[in-house]
């Protein structure tokens, strides 16, 4: 990962200690003891211990960790609802546990929105009012933020449920006004602690995809919460790995699954990892489109467009495999007033047989964004692997277990 | 051997007697404020004729509660009409309906402070217990140096024997708000007093109301009690048939409380469910 992206929070050694002795809690931890013997010890419960990580400007990063390891005591932390024992959490320049009371609810209005596990909609009001509640708060007038809430209530998919209590709605559309209260608020960060985990697997899948897509539309910095690997898998662009308070890894999907840190991560990634046998054919799918050697270069990048791809793989007339054409190159072709594009052929992509274990595809993606190509032993193309397809069929395989 | 009793009684005494020498042009203003409030409503109400008093009220059932509670409305009127206790009933009326006005004005604020500070809360708390165990008429015995004979005692007895449930529903009502919807609250930055107007009022609004319903029942308790010091009112029937031995009247009297009792507690109850739909 790049590591000069811009930093939207810095969190510096970061602890928090639950009880009324925290220093004499810390003081062991710095001995070395560990959250089990400092609870004997002292009665006091090291809920974090020395976390530092960084969220991008941006990114959707996701904490993830079992029941217990301090998630929620986490996210808390960040925006105050629970008051830091020691650390620095620096956002735009502001130290929030040194931030004064004022000046903390002026920094929550701005940058902090938080979705909830179990929603924490309000009754007594109505969705559109619940989504408007943010806006209300920072004293928006009322015709402005109806027009918000309004957006962002159709942005969630709840056009038509303005006027209905959330004790009318399903689980799924719950949680939806509760994105849409957060969306509404235009803050710079969005928390959500467990968003999903109270949903059904299925509703989970759809919430899972809507909010990559909203993310991909609006780049909002999020921070999220999971004990779900799959959901975490699926959705982060990087991972910290959390375990009785300490952060044991931080990565990409994929480095925390080709590169564990220890033994922990590996255990938490082993139904992943028995995958191994999971082959490329498993994650394999149909190729959309292909061309022929002897297309000519509109055609085939006319089929591109079709399929809003931005490179094509080329075939012979026995469907082998006989190279990539990119979209640029066959720009270049027609401006040579080339015939056929068989001449503007790149060999820069990775082919594997459909037997090729799936972890080892990780690694072959590279910086590419073509999809892997799948083919027999008479050089046919099968089908095609994109990056996507490889967690997903990884974090089933965890699921099954 | 002869252990000298504490002189808890004396003590009291010179202190009651303290404080109504001293503070006399209080007691007194707050005399002549409770009075000309209980005269304006009690006059105006007498001023309507029983018609259409008792059509405005079935006329309110009705709104609030439906067709039912508007036929038993004037059903239960008409026959205290009927008895001739009307005027007395509109003067239970008037005593309820202050004695709730009051202690509801000054539980409303005491009960939100126990709610939100524990420190008063853990004050609060044994004070309310002590109000409600200790027997009513005692109240009334201060009542009568402060304020005199008469409705205004009445009503001071009758607001501190029926205030506890209005704050300890309160107290209850606002606790009862869900931890993760006051995290939400301060998630978004609202302030304190934001948080208490826009999430933890409104959604204690259901039990407050049960704590006002029973305020209001306690306070009709009181009538009997409220007579022995001059109030008038369907008490007064009741406390003159004991005197006279005349237990026809004394039934008859009941009946009409029973009746106000059920009304006043059917329409609190309505109100308490039209607020939260
Ligand atoms: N208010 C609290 N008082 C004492 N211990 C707490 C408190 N909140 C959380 N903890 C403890 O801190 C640890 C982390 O809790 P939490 O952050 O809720 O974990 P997670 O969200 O990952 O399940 C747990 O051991 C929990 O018991
Ligand atoms: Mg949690």
């Amino acid at each position: 990962m790049d590591e000069t992206r811009p930093v939207k929070i810095q969190v510096r050694g970061l602890s928090k200690v639950f009880g009324k002795q925290p220093k004499k809690a810390l003081e062991l931890r710095d001995q070395g003891l560990k959250r089990p013997e400092i609870l004997d010890k002292t009665g006091q419960t090291l809920g974090l211990s020395n976390i530092s990580f960084d969220v991008y400007e941006g990114e959707l990063l996701v904490i993830m960790g079992l029941s217990g390891s301090g998630k929620s005591t986490l996210i808390r932390c960040l925006n105050r609802l629970i008051d830091t024992t020691e650390g620095d959490i620096i956002i735009d320049g502001e130290n929030i546990p040194t931030l004064s009371e004022k000046a903390l609810l002026e920094c929550r209005r701005r940058h902090f929105s938080m979705v909830f596990q179990n929603f924490a909609l309000f009754p007594h009001r109505t969705v559109r009012h619940n989504a408007e509640f943010g806006l209300e708060i920072r004293g928006v007038d009322k015709a402005e933020r109806h027009q918000i809430a309004q957006n962002a209530l159709t942005q969630v998919g709840l056009d038509g449920w303005e006027d209905a209590y959330p004790n009318q709605l399903s689980g799924g559309m719950q949680q939806r006004v509760g994105l849409a209260r957060a969306l509404a608020n235009d803050s710079t960060v969005l928390l959500m602690d467990e968003a999903f985990s109270a949903l059904d697997p299925l509703i989970r899948k759809d919430m899972q995809q809507e909010l990559l897509q909203l993310q991909s539309k609006m780049q909002k910095t999020t921070v999220f919460i999971t004990h779900d690997l799959d959901e975490a898998l699926n959705i982060g662009d990087r991972i910290v790995l959390l375990k009785d308070g300490e952060v044991v890894q931080i990565g990409t999907p994929e480095e925390i699954l080709t590169q564990p840190a220890d033994d922990y991560v590996r255990r938490f990634i082993e139904g992943v990892d028995r995958s191994r046998i999971l082959t490329a054919e498993s994650a394999m799918r149909p190729v959309r489109s292909t061309a022929r050697e002897s297309d000519g270069p509109r055609t085939a990048l006319h089929r591109m467009r079709d399929h809003t791809i931005d490179s094509i793989y080329v075939t012979d007339r026995d469907r082998r495999l006989i190279g990539l054409l990119e979209a640029e190159s066959a720009s270049k072709a027609i401006d040579a007033k080339s015939e056929t594009i068989s001449d503007h052929l790149s060999q820069d992509f990775r082919k594997v047989s459909p037997e090729e274990p799936l972890h080892n595809l990780f690694a072959m993606f590279g910086d590419k964004s073509y999809p892997i190509a799948v083919i027999d032993e008479q050089q046919r193309l099968l089908g095609v692997v994109v990056k996507g397809a490889v967690l997903d069929e990884l974090a089933r395989a965890g699921e099954q277990q | 051997m002869n252990i000298p009793s504490i002189p808890l009684g004396d003590w009291i005494e010179s202190g009651l007697t303290w404080l109504t020498s001293e503070y006399s042009s209080v007691t007194r203003a707050i005399s002549r404020f409770t009075q000309t409030g209980i005269d304006v409503l009690n006059d105006s109400l007498m001023w309507l004729p029983e018609w259409a008093l008792l059509g405005l009220i079935a006329l309110l059932c009705w709104k609030q509660a439906g067709v039912r509670l508007a036929i038993g409305a004037v059903a239960g009127l008409a026959l205290i009409w009927n008895l001739g206790l009307w005027n007395p009933m509109i003067e239970t009326l008037t005593l309820v309906v202050f004695a709730t006005l009051v202690a509801v004005v000054i539980a409303l604020p005491v009960g939100i402070a126990a709610a939100l500070s524990n420190r008063l809360y853990r004050l609060i708390m044994p004070i309310l217990d002590f109000m409600q165990t200790m027997p009513a008429f005692v109240y009334l015995i201060p009542a009568i140096p402060f304020f005199g004979i008469g409705s205004v005692s009445a009503i001071f007895a009758t607001v501190i024997f029926s205030m506890p449930p209005a704050i300890r529903f309160t107290t209850l009502g606002i606790r009862q708000v869900p931890v993760e919807l006051i995290e939400a609250a301060d998630a978004y930055g609202a302030t304190r007093s934001q948080k208490l107007f826009k999430v933890q009022l409104p959604l204690s609004l259901p039990t407050v109301m049960a704590g006002i319903n029973q305020t209001i029942m306690l306070a009709l308790s009181m009538v009997v009690i409220a007579a022995m010091i001059g109030a008038d009112g369907l008490g007064s029937e009741v406390w003159r048939a004991i005197q006279r031995l005349r237990p026809g009247d004394g039934f008859e009297a009941g009946i009409a409380v029973v009746i106000l009792a059920m009304l006043l507690d059917r329409l609190t109850q309505s109100l308490r469910k039209t607020r939260r739909s």
